[in-house]
This record gives structure tokens, C-alpha cells and sequence, in this order.
């Protein structure tokens, strides 16, 4: 691929993500959705991975990042037809298709914005954990000035 | 006289009938139908504390009690209380207790549990008051 497509891109998926991440239009999640993907971890925003991710997410549940997340056949169809309809189709997907791992994640949590020691904190405890900062994650509120690192 | 004795009679019975109807639990009979065995409180805590291939046991979310708020062991999301003395919707659903038992008993075990595990696992947490 041309690198002036990747980079256009990734910009206008980055830009994306940024415009909304500032609270521009909070997507409500599909009820099901987030009942059965906060079981664990807050429901994760679908603007957060690509479509293909979500995909890959969604035909391994019984695998999920070290774990047995799977579903009954139905819910499982339901959430990743959801998903396949409001996720973008722009970015490549992360390695491992891990959020955190994803290109605007490690821009904006890299060392000069968050201390490297913070994710060792037990309040903490690892990037995945965005409930633990962004204080209104569960509600889709990623907006910078609603953000407390605890000690 | 006869007619207050056999009163108290009726009423001792029901007093202890009745708490015992009332903690019958639909999925645990289910159980219990199912296999035609028996559970036992014993073997129940035995397996809740039982660390698996994973490193994992349903202790290292749930705590040392099914009565104590958990946390989740990678995500430190916090897990209301299991047992039903102090969470009273805990295994009332069934589908949902079918869920869990597949996630769990994989993460934990690093199999599905059998019908036995099952009931015995459900007959302990109920017993924790």
C-alpha cells in the first residue's frame, strides 16, 4: 500500500477518534452488548478497534486475551452483527488486536503523558483497566479534563 | 392439652420444613436429578479452592469466601458476592449459571465441570451464611 494511503488513514482514523474521544457524540452501546462485555472490563468503545478486529474478537470468545469469554450462539451473532455495523473500517488492526496496543493509544499514554511507574500501581494495574482514570469510561466519556490518576 | 401439643407438633414441623422448602434451589435440584447422586458441602469448598492448569482457582476472583466482594484477577473489576445468604440473585437464573460455569470452570479448571462439581460447587456456596 502507498504510504500517503496509510497515512491518510491512519489520520482520518486517528482524527476520528480524537474528535470523538473529546466527547463529540457519545455512540450508545447495544444494551446486550455492554451487559456481557462489562462482565470483566468496561464495555469497550467499538471506535476503538477496526471492523476486522472486532470480527476476530467476536469468532474467538472462548479465547479472549487469556480467558473463557464465550456466549451463547445467539447473544454472540447479535453483538458482532452490531458491531460489524458501527465499527469503522478504517486503521489497521493492533497486533494481537489489543487496543492497547494500537497506534492512538500508545501516542496518547506514552511516557510524557502517563509515568511509566502508574501501571504498576494497584489501583491501577494495567493499561486495559481505563476505568481506573478515565473516570467515566463506563459511560463512553474518554474527555480529557474528566481524567484522575489515582496513586 | 392434646389439642395444643398436637398444634405445637405441626407448628415445629413447619418451622423446619418450611426454611428447607425455602432454600431449595431449582438449578441445584436440576442437579441433582440429573445425576441421581449426591452433593456435599465438603467437596464443594474442596473445588473452590482448587488450583487449576492456569494457576487459577474460583478463589482467585471470588476470595477466600463466596460471601466477600471479589475482584477480578487481571481486570480489578470488582465481583458482587456469589453467595446467596449476602447476594440474594446469585444462581437464580439458569442460563446465566450455565455461562459462568463454562467460562470458569475452563479458566480455572481447564475443563468443563461435571454435573457432580456443579451441584457440589453450588451446595457449598449456598451453605455460606
Amino acid at each position: 500500500m502507498r504510504l500517503s494511503t496509510v497515512l491518510t488513514t491512519a489520520l482520518i482514523g486517528f482524527s476520528t477518534l480524537t474528535a470523538w474521544a473529546d466527547g463529540k457524540g457519545i455512540t450508545p452501546l447495544l444494551p446486550k452488548m455492554e451487559t456481557e462485555c462489562s462482565s470483566c472490563h468496561i464495555a469497550y468503545r467499538p471506535n476503538f478497534l477496526p471492523k476486522s478486529s472486532w470480527q476476530q474478537v467476536m469468532a474467538s470468545l472462548d479465547k479472549h486475551y487469556g480467558t473463557d469469554a464465550s456466549l451463547p450462539a445467539a447473544d454472540t451473532k447479535e453483538i458482532a452483527d452490531w458491531l460489524n455495523t458501527v465499527a469503522l473500517d478504517v486503521g489497521e488492526a493492533p497486533p494481537n488486536n489489543r487496543i492497547t496496543q494500537a497506534f492512538w493509544f500508545t501516542r496518547k499514554h506514552g511516557t510524557n503523558h502517563v509515568k511509566a511507574n502508574v501501571w504498576q500501581r494497584a489501583s491501577v494495574k494495567s493499561r486495559s483497566n481505563c476505568q481506573a482514570c478515565h473516570v467515566n469510561a463506563d459511560k463512553g466519556d474518554f474527555n480529557e479534563h474528566n481524567i484522575r490518576i489515582p496513586r | 392439652m392434646k389439642f395444643t401439643l398436637h398444634t405445637a407438633a405441626v407448628l415445629t414441623s413447619l418451622a423446619i420444613a418450611l426454611p428447607l422448602a425455602a432454600a431449595a434451589n431449582p438449578i441445584l435440584d436440576g442437579y441433582k436429578a440429573e445425576i441421581k447422586g449426591t452433593f456435599t458441602v465438603a467437596a464443594g469448598e474442596k473445588l473452590y479452592k482448587t488450583v487449576g492448569p492456569n494457576q487459577l482457582s474460583c478463589a482467585s476472583c471470588h476470595t477466600d469466601s463466596p460471601k466477600n466482594v471479589g475482584k477480578h484477577a487481571k481486570t480489578n473489576k470488582t465481583i458482587e458476592p456469589l453467595a446467596p445468604s449476602v447476594n440474594a440473585k446469585r444462581f437464580t437464573d439458569a442460563a446465566n449459571v450455565e455461562k459462568w460455569f463454562k467460562r470458569n470452570c475452563n479458566d480455572a479448571l481447564g475443563r468443563a465441570c461435571t454435573t457432580q462439581e456443579k451441584g457440589d460447587f453450588m451446595t457449598y456456596v449456598l451453605s455460606v451464611k
